[in-house]
């Protein structure tokens, strides 16, 4: 049982604050992905899960123990590093029973596991190799196993897929997401890349400036964005936003429209649709063609709604093109409503 | 396409030109460079292997006869045998201290950030820019106070201040040349920080360490002013030969010459590879 307690840490440099107070519990077993922009705070938080940095304020509890205090080596955790830092003077064999070796097990059970590990991450036939001569998909291997085979209570990957090509970044994910369900093990895994996120975790905490603004499951992140940004950040083409005007109790105007939404004292919200939940249709959204792209399956249209950027991805059956007007209706149950002055979503009546 | 060939072809005629007078004036610039460095070191080995009627003979003939006289005269000097030794000594202690002392020193300006960081590292490279008599002449009579004058030891010290400036350069290079992610994995996989610098670090950086600690040895080996200054009998081979051979015949001086240059000569080429880490080039 290694369930992760994150209570109250902050953490800053000098007058940086590079985490505000956050509070996170991961649960035993669970697949959990910190996903946020660069410079947002997701890696200083694993380091401090890691030992490897230590919070300003606030405590770590790692399987019902307080660690904060205590070095990595003490925590029951193994790491996967951005750059691999798989050790250049070690063969791959070695690499993987280092941590073995400095817990004193005796050798029978290291070679057992040294070849057990390497068998899952396929790399049985690089064991005698030095790191100088593997590619950085093997480096990579070597590097989850590495942290595999210390059969610890939770792994921690720091972007482990972002020095590798497209092609093959696709393939250790599958083999990642396969390998870790597999050995049961709590997982925190930071990441920039939305796809790698949604396809990987159990949940999602999304971070913004120091902050986690939500954590939940993929879909539910996507489908219920809890804040503007988190609606912005995922998804690809990103969510549309358009300025509401209040028209009556729960009533907005929308480019002209009037739609039912949220009871809200305010004067203005921010109406958001995802570019696959609109429609062409009568009494839409009036948009202008600006540019049509046609993708197979799908064909993504640029338009312009009251001057505001609108993109929607229609049938490829469109017949769109630049130039034309274009009613875009929003499917219902799938527009949502942000408050421009706390970015917050507002929740339809 | 063709069209830019032909004209490229027309324009590139008087190239061959101006290209010949550019390999002349590499291959002249390249030969006097390789000459004012293996010349003095050809005459020296040339001199020293030939009789002592040949030295200060003419014409020469260019050509070693080998008569070992000179050598053989040489190592039979009083006193060489014990200076050498003391150089050995000097030396020895001054590699030890300098690597003791800046290799922590490298580590820590390559690892931590502290305040006054970047002015230790130029203060470290200041230490050079004091001319050494300046230096030499106040810590002798220190060194006579305290009872280090005349000692190994106490021109060890003086040697190591020389070196250590290096020693710290280096070390810093080289260790800022493994990136912090190794040890920090060392470090989650059960190390703590002194295990993580043993099993990791150090195998890494052994081989510049052992480059820098030759070159400390060879800047000991030639230092010549503090020697003469700090030591009367305790005389290293350089402040020896200084005092001795320009009383001596021609052929000794020779013979003197190479015993000096030939040891530092071999070391530093052993470790010619290391050298080039100190300007921070080398990162592996």
């Amino acid at each position: 049982m290694a369930e992760i307690v994150i209570k109250n840490v902050a953490k800053r440099f000098g007058a940086f604050t590079a985490l505000h107070s956050i509070d996170l519990t991961v649960a035993d077993q669970e697949f959990m992905v910190l996903l946020g922009a660069s410079g947002c705070g997701k890696t200083t938080l694993l380091r401090i899960i890691a030992g490897l940095d230590r919070p300003s304020e606030g405590e770590v509890w790692i399987g019902g123990r307080r660690v904060d205090h205590l070095p990595p080596r003490d925590r029951g955790i193994a790491m996967v590093f951005q750059n691999y830092a798989v050790f250049p003077h070690l063969t791959v064999y070695e690499n993987i029973a280092f941590g073995l070796r400095m817990k004193k097990l005796p050798q029978g059970d290291i070679d057992k596991r040294v070849r057990r590990t390497a068998e899952l991450m396929h790399i049985e036939q690089l064991l005698e190799r030095y790191s100088g001569q593997l590619s950085g998909g093997q480096r990579q291997r070597v590097a989850v196993a590495r942290a595999l085979a210390m059969e610890p209570d939770v792994i921690l990957m720091d972007e482990p897929l972002s020095n590798l090509d497209a092609l093959l970044r696709l393939e250790m994910r599958a083999e990642l997401k396969g390998v870790l369900a597999q050995s049961r093990t709590t997982t925190v895994y930071v990441t920039h890349d939305q796809v790698e996120a949604m396809s990987l975790a159990d949940r999602i905490s999304v971070m913004h400036a120091g902050r986690i603004v939500q954590s939940s499951s993929p879909v539910e992140v996507y489908r219920n964005p809890a804040t503007h940004f988190v609606g912005s950040f995922i998804g690809n083409p990103p969510m549309n936003f358009i300025r509401a005007e209040k028209a009556g109790r729960g009533r907005w105007r929308v480019a002209g429209l009037v739609l039912e939404g949220p009871e809200s004292g305010r004067e203005r919200l921010d109406f958001a649709i995802r570019p696959e939940d609109l429609r062409e249709g009568e009494g839409g959204l009036p948009a202008t063609v600006r540019v049509v792209e046609p993708l197979g399956a799908h064909t993504l249209v640029t338009c312009e709604v009251e001057g505001s950027l609108f993109r929607a991805v229609l049938d490829s059956s469109t017949s769109a093109a630049p130039g034309d007007r274009l009613d875009l209706l929003p499917v219902s149950d799938r527009v949502r409503w942000f408050d421009p002055e706390t970015s917050a979503a507002v929740k339809a009546a | 396409m063709t069209e830019a060939t032909l004209s490229d072809v027309t324009v590139g005629k008087p190239a061959p030109d101006a290209r010949q007078s550019g390999r002349f004036l590499f291959w002249a610039a390249t030969t006097f460079c390789i000459a004012w460095v293996l010349v003095p070191i050809y005459l020296l080995v040339v001199n020293t292997l030939s009789s002592p009627q040949e030295v200060s003979g003419f014409p020469k003939t260019g050509i070693p006869s080998f008569d070992m006289g000179s050598v053989q005269f040489f190592l039979g000097f009083t006193g060489v045998g014990y200076a050498l030794v003391n150089s050995v000594i000097v030396a020895v202690l001054t590699m030890l201290f300098s690597i003791l002392l800046g290799a922590p020193a490298g580590y820590a300006l390559s690892r931590f950030d502290f305040p006054g960081k970047s002015a230790f590292r130029f203060m470290v490279m200041m230490t050079r820019a004091f001319p050494l008599p300046l230096l030499a002449l106040p810590l002798a009579v220190m060194f006579i106070r305290v009872g280090l004058d005349d000692t190994q030891f106490g021109l060890a010290l003086v040697h190591t201040t020389l070196a250590l400036p290096f020693a710290v350069l280096i070390t810093f290079s080289l260790f800022s040349g493994i990136p912090i992610e190794l040890e920090e994995a060392a470090w989650t996989l059960g190390c703590n920080r002194i295990q993580a610098f043993r099993k990791v670090v150090l195998p890494l950086v052994l081989p510049g360490i052992t480059a820098s600690a030759v070159f400390a040895f060879t800047i000991s080996w030639n230092e010549v002013f503090a020697a003469a200054v700090l030591t009367v009998d305790n005389r290293t081979l350089t402040a020896f030969l200084l005092q001795s051979l320009n009383v001596s015949p021609l052929h000794l001086r020779f013979a003197g010459g190479l015993a000096l240059v030939l040891p530092a000569l071999v070391f530093i080429f052993a470790v010619r590879k290391y050298m080039f880490a100190m300007w921070g080039i080398a990162n592996r």
